[in-house]
């Protein structure tokens, strides 16, 4: 018998788990969530994850980016290795996919947040203007007096 | 904007955003103050998923959550300032003048009624007494956050959390994710602060240790956190002496618990219950002020947002009910078993039909039977096979037949078998 916490919903029911030769049994489940919930437990762990992801827009450095539908536990850093590789330059609205079909998961990964299309005009401006402006201040100004 | 509100609304989180909604709904004008520049309140920095699940019966991150309130906002009539601080607050003639301060200057508005939606804050590392210097490196779990979720800068490489409330589980796995190492977690309290659910999926997917009846004594380090010093402590949370161990990290973020933010309730002298650290209520949310009304985490420290939006509900249709009138109130009686009890009030002038009470255990009980009674007579009886202090409880009650009259006590006991 194993003992397994629920954490499907708030409820963190405490289930036990029996497995025999006709699969698993589960008690202690108040809805049956639960069973699904132990089942992949016992087979194939499943999770959702939630992250941030790089923007090019200076007011909103990052949107908050969540897989569409769980992925295997085990690949949950290989996802974030993903995740953290993309720089969001559109203004994506919230639920708008950032990366679709993250590696071949059959899940995407889109975005929680419309915090971007709702950016107002003057800050809309993606950085790398700005970025250039600098670079050319830098060679403007004599090597040595940048650093102080 | 108007000069003359029927609902003014502070605070435009989770709590403010629902109650205005509700009272436009309800056909009343309404004005919603929001001092950050942003709508959504803390929800904007909780990425993690959890949310909704009963309001909207899908599993939302804190954004998701708060911009469909925000999308709802948008289709009504509802004034909205941010960046917006209310300075003072003055009652009078039934009246509520508001000053205000933002980037326009500074205003008055008037009000018929209020809503406090002021939600909390956490408590800092001054307020738990860690000895040592003062390097940088200590944050609340809320400010590592919002470094690492509103500002994509990761506060720390190698850290220890103090605390095991839903925020330091969360931003352990959050840093885990995002690759810093989690020592670990420690809890001055014998039994973890945070909701079972969250270690399981925060600690124990990650390999997270959680060490029960440990704390922080110590911070060393100049300019950076350098290391902590870690102790056991007995029952009543005193540090062992002979127990020290140092932990060698750059980061101590704090998850010490979370205070009802109150102080404009307080300018209006609106009593404080000590228990919940908010405004004593009746059952519509209102406070001892006549007109005032308070409700989300301003009230009392949910665990859960879709109980901030329906407290929310609840407080803005006792602002748009609102008449004045007279209060008979019965007082509301918990037993020592319970941590606390909202709202701690029944006005029996006020609809009666259907009480929302929100209730936690003092102690981790077992085979718990909480007992409604008056004058002698039992109201409700309703057993829980367990009760744990982090989870909060909700109970709908009908006492339009309960025969209360004014000054009555209405008690509630909590019986159950200690762990």
């Amino acid at each position: 018998m194993k003992k397994l916490v629920c954490i499907v919903c708030p409820n963190s029911c405490e289930l036990e788990i029996t497995q025999n030769e006709n699969g698993i049994s589960v008690s202690g489940n108040k809805c049956k969530r639960g069973i699904t919930f132990a089942t992949d437990e016992m087979t194939a762990p499943k999770r959702t994850i939630s992250s941030v992801v790089k923007t090019a827009f200076d007011a909103v450095p990052v949107l908050p980016v969540r897989v569409s539908a769980e992925i295997p536990k085990e690949r949950i850093f290989d996802v974030m290795n993903e995740i953290n590789h993309v720089t969001v330059k559109k203004r994506l609205k919230r639920g708008d996919v950032v990366i679709k079909n993250v590696l071949s998961l059959g899940v995407d990964v889109i975005a929680t947040s419309g915090v971007l299309s709702e950016l107002p005009e003057e800050e809309k401006q993606a950085k790398k203007p700005r970025a250039k402006k600098a670079a050319q201040a830098k060679k403007a100004a004599p090597a040595g007096k940048a650093k102080k | 904007m108007k000069t003359l509100y029927d609902v003014v609304i502070i605070g435009a989180g989770p709590a403010g955003l629902a109650a205005a909604v509700r009272c436009d709904e309800k056909g009343k004008s309404v004005l919603l103050v929001e001092r950050e520049a942003r709508l959504g309140g803390i929800l904007k920095q909780c990425i993690h998923d959890g949310f909704g699940l009963i309001r909207f019966s899908e599993k939302l991150s804190g954004p998701e959550y708060a911009e469909r309130y925000i999308d709802m906002l948008k289709e009504t009539k509802c004034d909205v300032t941010t960046l917006t601080f209310v300075t003072d607050i003055e009652k009078k003639d039934e009246l509520f003048t508001l000053t205000l301060v933002s980037r326009e200057g500074v205003f008055t508005v008037q009000s018929k009624t209020l809503i406090l939606a002021t939600g909390c804050r956490e408590r800092t590392a001054k307020q738990v007494n860690i000895h040592g210097t003062r390097p940088a490196g200590v944050f609340t779990a809320g400010t590592a956050q919002n470094l690492t979720n509103l500002l994509g800068q990761l506060p720390t490489k190698k850290c220890v959390i103090l605390g095991s409330g839903d925020i330091g589980l969360i931003m352990a796995r959050r840093l885990t994710l995002e690759g810093a190492k989690v020592l670990g977690v420690y809890e001055a309290k014998s039994t973890p602060s945070g909701l079972t659910r969250n270690i399981h999926q925060c600690l124990h997917d990650y390999n997270i240790p959680l060490y029960l009846s440990h704390t922080v004594t110590r911070v060393f380090g100049e300019d950076r956190l350098t290391g902590v010093e870690i102790s056991k402590v007995d029952e009543k949370m005193r540090p062992i002496k002979g127990t020290e161990s140092f932990v060698e990290c750059d980061g101590l973020i704090l998850s010490v618990g979370l205070i009802p933010e109150n102080e404009l309730a307080e300018r209006l002298s609106v009593e404080i219950d000590p228990k919940t650290k908010g405004p004593v209520c009746d059952q519509s949310l209102m406070t001892s002020v006549p007109g005032v009304f308070s409700c989300g985490n301003a009230l009392h420290v949910n665990d859960l947002v879709d109980y901030v939006s329906e407290s929310a509900v609840t407080a803005a249709d006792g602002a748009c009910a609102y008449e004045g009138v007279a209060e008979k109130l019965a007082a509301v009686a918990p037993d020592e078993n319970i941590a606390y009890i909202v709202p701690q009030k029944i006005d029996l002038s006020k609809d009666m039909k259907e009480v929302c009470f929100y209730f936690r255990s003092r102690d981790v009980l077992d085979k718990c039977k909480l007992t409604f009674a008056a004058n002698g007579k039992t109201i409700k009886e309703k057993k829980y096979p367990f009760l744990r202090p982090p989870e909060m409880e909700r109970l709908v009650l009908d006492l339009s037949e309960a025969g209360l009259k004014a000054s009555d006590k209405l008690t509630v006991t909590l019986e159950g078998e200690k762990k």
